[in-house]
Formats: structure tokens, sequence, C-alpha cells
């Protein structure tokens, strides 16, 4: 292995200009001869829009140009488009309304904009929206999901209707059946709270307009610019691709809000044509907390059945899921197949039922945030399981250990479509039940106690899947696009390499990682490698960075495309050694005729390439460039255990985490340092929904917590000093065996915290509290809670120890083979 | 942010003249004004900026208790050794304001002068029986000064010079961050005295800071501060807090803070 190879924790190499101030994010891109747009927004929730007057506006100084939702439908503008399609149960399309780029005839949320402003400064073009006369008669809102499913008022008129979808997922009978024969039945209601998702860098956009070639320029705040090229090209602006480059330079932070197609994307691109002049929109964090798409937003009753013996049988979810006024771009996909799919967890249950109704509200957009469907998912598994232990009196480890997946049965198809290659989750909560001294917590929360304190200690066992997925399967459960990815590794005569991705790094550290994977792949020099990502008139293809997919396709695809390099290699330095390429082989940057000590180093093979003075002409074209395509065969599913220990101040509902202990399985890793960072961060998110962050909006549909003022962000100083391990079973069906660690800590790590919670709590009667932890909830709930004759139960629960693993025996398949297993002809 | 005129005065007579200016406002460290501006909630024509006044500088101890300038900052009363010896509470309210840049720019005038129902320092000047000084002349005691959410007794163009802390007996600052803004859900400044206990309470109000006497009735006379009711009524409600949770944060903080004081 070279140095700074696989496995090596090689520093960042883009933190020096991310560091030193010179990176080069879109708002310091300037075009010549700029101009600058500013969006109006409706300040009401619901409303119609009885009047717009630009007049007074229009002359205002500076002013270039006015445009209106009534210019967009002149120009015949498409809506913004939604890529996947959701069916119902009942067989019937999901309902998709129209999403105009500016509002036409209505306003159905705070931030939805109405007018844009060009002008040739930010200030001038803000002046001048001052003055433009808007006349919306308020109509009541839709913002509760309960009473929009009831009926009026509509956010979408002409749907009679808020229901955007009523689909389901699971043996309907077969769930039913194992309730009927149940020996105990937990329920639970819970609401995973909406979140925004506040990336450092808010979103920015240059529409810039070529006439001399007819081309348009996109730069944008984007992690996956050719889908941005294929959405807005084809559905809204009907651009084809040679005449749109896409350029997403660097990107800081995106969380998934940046995955999105946006209005004000299709705004730059198109009316920079319009006015001839580039157009320059830039988000204020005010303006993002209104117009960037939001997460979670979940309200769900489920029901989980057991037998006498504390065995799963059989799962019942029936959720509610937030779209917002509109459909985001994937947003249909998240509360579906992004989140029924990981019901199963780590467990054997066979019989899993979910429904999932999607409600239009008037509210802003909610799509895929940092786990996507998966920390609801687990969430709520874990939130019930906890309940479980708690009812039957068994410790949270035994409990879980008595229905984990075993090792041995992988793979496992669940009874909700996906089937798990590998894992072994006995290995990953061992690991965090001793990395969080589980033992010792009794003495620990004695302690605390004798302080005035309530100490709690909360496990949380996740699964999650990554790497979306094989295309054929996506596009079977109704994505509109396919979820490859693409690499090209270019050698350049004298031996640097220059590799494209379809990924974009928005702070995952791809330049680095990719640059390992190429570096020991091809046993070259590290220095040696450049990864060029974000520009769509670069990159061959590519369908960006979400959902943990980067390093298990994209650098699948890259793995790929070196060995194809390498291969073409062999037939070259066969050449040259005057050997059959079948006996060349490659090792430690040479090729070496096998069982000789003929060999060429790599540069070399690069040079002749690319110089082909003695070169086999006629069986091979000259040069060093190859590009892959990879479909992933089966999502990764990475999964591990978190332990939490908090201590609650009973007096004002104050809660410190105390400790807070991570294992992972990741599958291969490539930069450990990298991987730390990413469940640093993925764990201070998912705690910071957990502990603080609220997206709150009144009745009226106003956004309560529309600013940092009042939408708490985690911080340092709210946690301890996270301890992460991991555990290793490499994925079986990607050529680098590596599974994903972006989301992981997010998906994970909240209900750990609040099973801590409630652990603190109980001996006082609480049994249950939401997302996140206000002090002021927490006291209310230890108010209103009265000591209860469940008290003894909870005070079992709420000593764990470390329970032997219970010798199970490993569930014969019940299951039916799952989607996934159908598609794959597996049974 | 709307265009304004900017000047910068190097004496209190010729600032005074600029504030009585049509449209004129006092720009200190612009901690609370500046993020206003650039929201556009607020339209100054002309910004005076106060901060290169030495009229406003310096803090001195005097008679039984410490006068600082209305223009230092919150940095310098958190470092002042006068401060640490007459009132050591005061230095740390003021270390626990906002984050170091607020702390290198904010001011202690800027803080009163603005009154919002939940910034720390109208807590101590309270508690502290404050005098304010102004660059009218007047001396304003500190229970005439604060009138209510964003109210003083200041007029029109009127500056804060200077305010005048009694040295405590020993005193405790207690504060109970709001999760998002970090300033004062509840921020209780209990004070002891020869004559007796002041208990100040910010960040709970409708009515901006208040004392609580029925608090400072059982710290008199050694009684359970727990059995003190205090009455939600009037109490801030919002996404952080009900008005009873505010209630519960004023006893339990009064309580702590008597519990701590130094």
């Amino acid at each position: 292995m070279p140095k700074d190879g696989i496995g090596e924790s090689v520093k960042r190499r883009e933190d020096q200009r991310f560091l030193t101030g010179a990176g080069n994010y879109t708002d310091d891109i300037n075009r010549p001869n700029q101009t600058y747009v500013y969006f109006l927004r409706s300040p009401s929730a619901h409303g119609r829009i009885r009047s717009l007057d630009i007049a007074a506006a229009s002359a205002a100084p500076g002013v270039v140009k006015i445009f209106t939702g009534d210019d967009m439908a002149a120009a015949g503008l498409g809506g913004l488009p939604c890529g996947w399609e959701i069916t119902s149960t009942d067989g019937s399309k999901m309902a998709e309304p129209p999403h105009p780029i500016l509002a036409q005839g209505k306003v159905r949320h705070v931030g939805d904009p109405i007018v844009a402003v060009v002008a040739e400064t930010r200030e001038q073009a803000k002046d001048a929206a001052e003055m433009v006369a808007v006349d919306i008669e308020e109509l009541s809102a839709a913002v509760d999901m309960s009473a929009a499913l009831q009926g009026a008022p509509f956010v979408h008129d002409e749907l009679e209707s808020n229901l955007c979808y009523d689909w389901s997922l699971g043996d309907k009978d077969a769930t039913e059946a194992a309730f009927a024969g149940a020996a105990r039945v937990v329920s639970i209601e819970i609401v995973n709270n909406r979140l925004v998702a506040n990336p450092m860098e808010p979103r920015s956009a240059i529409g810039e307009y070529e006439a001399a070639t007819d081309q348009h320029t996109l730069y944008t705040t984007s992690q996956n610019p050719h889908v941005i090229r294929l959405l807005m090209g084809a559905f809204v602006l009907s651009i084809p691709e040679h005449k749109l480059r896409v350029v997403a330079p660097d990107v800081g932070g995106g969380f998934g809000s940046k995955i999105f197609h946006y209005a004000e994307e299709a705004f730059v691109t198109w009316a920079s044509k319009q006015i001839k002049r580039p157009i320059k929109w830039t988000s204020d964090r005010s303006e993002a907390f209104v117009s960037d798409a939001q997460g979670r937003d979940h309200v769900t009753k489920a029901e989980l059945a057991l037998d006498a013996d504390a065995k799963f049988l059989g799962l019942r979810v029936d959720t509610m899921a937030n779209m917002g006024a509109y459909l985001s771009t994937f947003a249909p996909a998240v509360p579906t197949w992004l989140y029924a799919t990981l019901l199963a967890g780590q467990y054997q249950t066979p019989a899993i039922h979910a429904r999932v109704r999607a409600v239009f509200t008037n509210t802003v957009a909610v799509d895929a945030y940092r786990g996507a469907g998966r920390p609801e998912a687990t969430y709520l598994l874990e939130r019930i399981v906890e309940q479980a232990a708690r009812e039957t009196g068994l410790s949270p480890f035994e409990i879980r250990r008595r229905n984990f997946i075993q090792k041995e049965q992988f793979p496992y198809p669940t009874p909700v479509a996906v089937e798990y290659d590998i894992g072994d989750y006995e290995a990953t909560l061992s690991k965090v039940e001793k990395m969080a001294d589980v033992a010792g917590f009794p003495a620990r929360k004695a302690e605390a106690a004798a302080r005035g304190k309530l100490r709690g200690l909360g496990l949380s066992c996740y699964i999650e899947a990554c790497g979306i997925a094989p295309s054929a399967l996506v596009g079977a459960l109704g994505a509109r696009a396919a979820l490859y990815e693409v690499a090209t590794v270019r050698v350049n005569p004298t031996g640097s390499i220059s590799v494209f991705t379809g990924t974009h790094s928005h702070g995952q550290g791809h330049e680095t990682t990719f640059a390992q994977v190429v570096a020991d792949r091809l046993g070259v020099p590290f220095e040696q490698v450049e990864i060029v990502h974000g520009d769509t008139d670069r990159i061959p293809f590519g369908m960006g960075t979400y959902g943990s997919r980067s390093l298990a396709v994209g650098g699948a695809a890259l793995a790929k495309a070196v060995d194809k390099v390498i291969e073409k290699g062999k037939k070259i330095a066969a050449h040259l050694m005057e050997a059959s390429a079948q006996d060349v082989v490659y090792e430690d940057g040479a090729f070496k005729v096998a069982g000789t000590d003929k060999s060429i180093p790599f540069g070399q093979v690069a040079l002749t390439a690319y110089v082909p003075h003695q070169y086999p002409i006629e069986e091979l074209e000259p040069g060093l460039e190859e590009t892959a395509f990879y479909d992933p065969k089966n999502f990764t599913y990475p999964a591990g255990s978190y332990v939490c220990e908090v201590e609650i101040d009973p007096e004002t509902g104050a809660v410190e985490i105390c400790n807070f202990c991570a294992a992972d399985d990741f599958g291969n890793i490539v930069n450990p340092m990298i991987v730390e960072g990413q469940v640093h961060g993925g764990l201070a998110q998912g705690l910071g929904q957990a502990l603080v962050e609220n997206c709150a909006y009144d009745e009226t549909g106003q956004l309560v917590s529309g600013s940092f003022m009042d939408y708490a962000m985690p911080r340092a100083d709210l946690f301890p000093t996270f301890k992460v391990d991991t555990e290793t079973t490499a994925c079986t069906h990607n050529p680098l065996g590596v599974k994903g660690c972006g989301e992981a800590g997010a998906i994970g790590s909240p209900p750990a915290l609040i099973n801590a919670a409630l652990d603190a709590l109980s001996p006082l009667g609480v049994k249950h509290i939401e997302m996140p932890l206000a002090p002021s909830r927490v006291w209310a709930a230890i108010a209103a809670a009265k000591p209860s004759e469940g008290a003894a139960a909870a005070t079992m629960a709420a000593t764990p120890t470390a329970a032997p693993t219970s010798a199970a025996e490993p569930a014969k398949s019940e299951s039916k083979p799952g989607l996934m297993g159908r598609i794959f002809g597996r049974s | 942010m709307y265009n304004f005129e900017y000047a910068k005065p190097d004496n209190l007579e010729t600032a005074k003249s600029l504030m009585a200016r049509e449209g004129a406002q006092a720009l200190a460290g612009g901690q609370s004004l500046t993020p206003t501006m650039k929201q556009r909630l607020a339209q100054p024509e002309l910004l005076v900026d106060i901060t290169g006044l030495p009229e406003l500088k310096g803090v001195a101890r005097v008679d039984g208790g410490v006068r600082i300038g209305g223009g230092v900052r919150h940095v310098e009363v958190e470092r002042s050794a006068e401060v640490q010896a007459a009132a050591p509470a005061l230095a740390q309210l003021a270390g626990k304001i906002g984050d170091p840049q607020v702390r290198n720019r904010g001011t202690l005038g800027g803080s009163i002068a603005n009154n919002d129902p939940s910034a720390c320092y109208p807590a101590a000047v309270l508690a502290l029986d404050g005098v304010v000084s102004t660059s009218n002349g007047r001396d304003i005691a500190a229970a005439d000064f604060f009138q209510g959410l964003y109210e003083t007794a200041l007029e029109e163009g009127e500056l804060v010079t200077a305010v005048t802390f009694k040295a405590p007996m020993r005193a405790a600052w207690m504060k109970f961050p709001q999760p998002a803004s970090r300033f004062s859900l509840v921020g209780v400044f209990v004070a002891q005295f020869a004559d007796g206990h002041r208990v100040a309470v910010t960040g709970a109000s409708e009515s901006g800071v208040f004392r609580h006497g029925d608090l400072e009735a059982a710290l008199n006379t050694g009684g359970d501060l727990d059995s003190v009711a205090v009455s939600p009524s009037g109490l801030i409600a919002d996404l952080h807090g009900t008005p009873e949770y505010r209630a519960n944060l004023i006893r339990v903080q009064a309580k702590r803070g008597a519990a701590a004081m130094v």
C-alpha cells in the first residue's frame, strides 16, 4: 500500500483553501455586467393575489426589469418538477400540483416568491421591491396535518383535498395475524419534529447567457449539478444539455437541502437571457428559513406485537408526513421508500405493515435532510423497542439481543422490501456496551442522585440504507431518474492523474478520500491525483452526493475506471515487454510479467500511451483515459449501536448530555479521520434535533422560529467529547466493500438521547416526551407526571445491565421475498 | 440596510448637538441596532457613533460602589479589577452576555438604553440599586429608568453617560439561557445589602425587568424560597416557555442565587 492509501487518516487537502478563506463559493463568483435579483416573498401562509402593481417599482433607481408569475406563464415555462412518483395503495398516482417559479394566483406558504426584481445592485433591488404593491386576500391556512386531512382549506384548490398520497408497504394480513396472536402489544404515538437544514453557506445562484453561442451557464449551490441540468433543462426551461452548463463550485454544506431544484435557479437562468446580462441571487439567512426545503415532520402511531418471550411478532405503523405547500424534488420518496423500508431495523420482526399519508400544508416544502426517512424510521422503532423493554421489564440490551438478526442469517430479506447483505449487530452492541461502561451506570446514577440530578442511559440500534440504489429497482419504485454514478480517470502523459467524479463534495472531503482510493488502487503517490467535481462541462455525467452514496457508488465507479486503466495499461506494457497481456500483472505501481523480473513502471506506460512510438497501434487506441458507470447491485446497510447518558435537573428541566458512545459498522474505511469527523457531525445534527432544534409554525402558518433568535442550532458546548469506534463487516457487493458514513450519526442518535431522558425521568412517572428536549418541555412533563404503578418496571428498565447475549435461534426465514429479492430473482 | 449619514464625534457636546438633529440615532456597540438595520426594521437618518466619546469611558470605584461609563464594553466590565472588587457578580454577568464578539463591541449604556426585556444588564442595575447618569445631567434611579419593553426614562437624544452601582455585601447572577438566542430565558440577580435583599428578574415579564418583592421578603426573613408563590401572571409566553415555567425558573434561580452569593 502506498503512503496515504486506503485506511490512512490523510489530512483533508481541501481544508487548506477552506480554512484560509481561499475557497471559491458561488457568491464569490462575479460575472461581467452582472445584475442582482431580489425575490419579494409572501408574508402570508395562504392567500389569493388580488392585484400586483409593479409600475412604481419599475421606475425605481437601478431597476433593470421586474418579473411576475404572469411573465413566467406567458413564456410557457414549466413548473418545478418532482423527481419521484408515488403510487397510492389504491393504485392511484400521487397528487402532483403545479409548482410555479413565481406564484400565480395564490401564495401557499410564507416565503413563496411572488415578484423578482432585477437591479444593478442588491440594495436597489430591495428598495424597489418595497415599492411593489401586492394585494393579497388572506385565506385561512392548512397547518396541522390531521386537520388538513379533514378538509378545507385546501392548499391546492383543484385537488379538493390536502392528501398527496395514501401509500402502504408490507403484508397487512400477516401483520394483523401477528397481532392477533400476540402476548403483548406495545403502542406509541410520536412526532418527528420539523427541522431547518441551515447549511453554513446560504443558497446562491448566478445565471449567465452567452448570445453569441446560445449557451446558458448556471452557477449554483448544488449537491448534484447534473441533476439540476437535467431537471431544469428538460422540464422547466427546455434547454438541451449541450446548451446548458451547471457549475456547483465549492459548496458550504448541504445536508440534503441543496439536492433539490429550486425556483431561484430556474429564474436566474431564464431571466439572464431575457435581459441579456448575468443575474446573481444570494439568499440571506432569513430568506433561507422560508425558502430552503425543510426536513422530517412526521406524526406516527405505531404498535409492536410481542410473544411471551418478548420476541417481536409484528409492527404496525401509521404515519402522516408533511410535504409542505409544494412537492420538492424528492419529497415523496422520503417518507415512503426511504422510511418504511427501514422499519425492520436490526430485528427479525417477521410481519410489518406501514401506511403513510403525505399531506399538503401551507408551510415550506419538506424534503430529504441528512438521513431522509431513515432517522424517522429509526426514531420510531427505537422508541417503541425501548417502550417494549420498559413494559416487559427486560433491559434495553436484552430485548434487542433477543430480536437481532443473527450474523449467519445474511443475506436477510426483510418483510419491507429490502435485503440486507451483511452485518453483525451483536458486535457493535457489545462494543458500545463496553465503551459506555454500562456496567458502571448504576453507580453513576446514584452519584448523580446525590447531587439532585436524574441520570439516565439510553440505547439505540440503527440501520440505514445507503448508496441508493439499483436503477432498475428505484425505477420500479417511482424514481424518475437513475441512480448510478460515473467516474473518468484521465492518466495524463507524464503520469499525473485527473479524476472526474459525478459525485459532489460539499464538506465530505472527497478530494482527499477519492484521491486515496485512486492512489491506493494504482499504487501511485497521493499527490499525483487530482479530483475534479461540480461542473457539467468537465464531468461526463453523474447523480451527485446525498444518501451517503458517494463512496459506495461514486467510489465504486472510480475503482471500476481505475481497473479499466490497468487493463489497458497491461496491453501497452505487454507490448513493451514483448509478453502476453494475460501474463502481465499490476503491482506496486508497476506492470510486471508474472514469474519474471520484467517490470515497467506506471509512468512509462502512461507516456507510451500518449507517445505511441512503440505501441500496438493496430489493436489499441492511444491515450490512457477510462470512464466507468457503476450501477449498484443493492443498497448498503451501515448499522450500529449508540449509548447516550444524560443528567436532568428536575427543578429546571435542563438536560445535559454527559456521555455519548457510538459503535458503527461502515464496512471498509478509506480515511478513519474523515469518517470520525462525519460521525461527529452527524451526531451533532441528530442530537441537535433531539435536544434543541424545532421548526415551529403557528396556526396561521407563520414561522415562529424564523431566525437563530428562536431556532436553536446545536453548539459545541452542548456536547461531551463523543467516543466513536467501528466494527467492520465489508459490504458484499461493491468493489471497495464500503457502506457510507455520512448520515449514521443523525439517524442513530435522536432515540438514544430521548431514551436516556425517559430512563432518567421514568422514576417520576414520565412515560413519553417529544423532541426537542427543551427545558420547559421536560419540566412540564415532570410536573404533569404522577408517580405511577409502572414505577417498578420503570426502575428496572432504568438500570440496564449487561445481559449475556441470548442464544437466539436464527429464525427460519419466513419472510416473503422482498421486492429487492424479486428483482434479483431470489426467493 | 437603508442609506444613512454617519458621524463620529470626539466629545459629548458635539454628540449632543448631533443627537438633536431630526432622525438621529446613537450607535454604541451596535449589537442590537446593526442587525435591526440590516433587516430594514430601523431607518435612522443619522447614526451618531458614540464609541469615541471620552466622557462615556472608564470604570472607577466611588463611595460605596462602582461607576461604569456608558460606553464601557462588556469585556471591559468583565475584566475590570474595580468591578470584580465591588461586585464580582456584575463582572460575571458581563462575561456571560452573548459571545466574545458581542462582548467586544456591546456597551453597558447601549444595553440599558435599548432595554430589551431579555437583556442581562437591566437586572444588575435594578438589583444593585443603580443610578443612571445621562447627557442631560440627570441622575435617574434604576426603578424609574426602566419603563417597560424597550422603554426607558431617556428623552429624545439623551445618552447614558454612566451607571453607578452600589457594592453589595454579596450577590449572584443566575442566567438561564434561552436555547436559541442565549439571552436570558429567565435571569435573576440576587443581591444582599445591609438593609436587605434585592431580587431583580429579567427575561420573564411582559413589562420588562422587575423586582420580586415576595422573594426579597422571604430572603430578608430567612424564609424558604420554595414556599414562595411566584405568580405566572404577566409573564412571557413564547416558544421557549410558558408563564408557569418562567415563574418556576424565577423561584429556582432566586433560591440558587441566594445560595451561591459571593
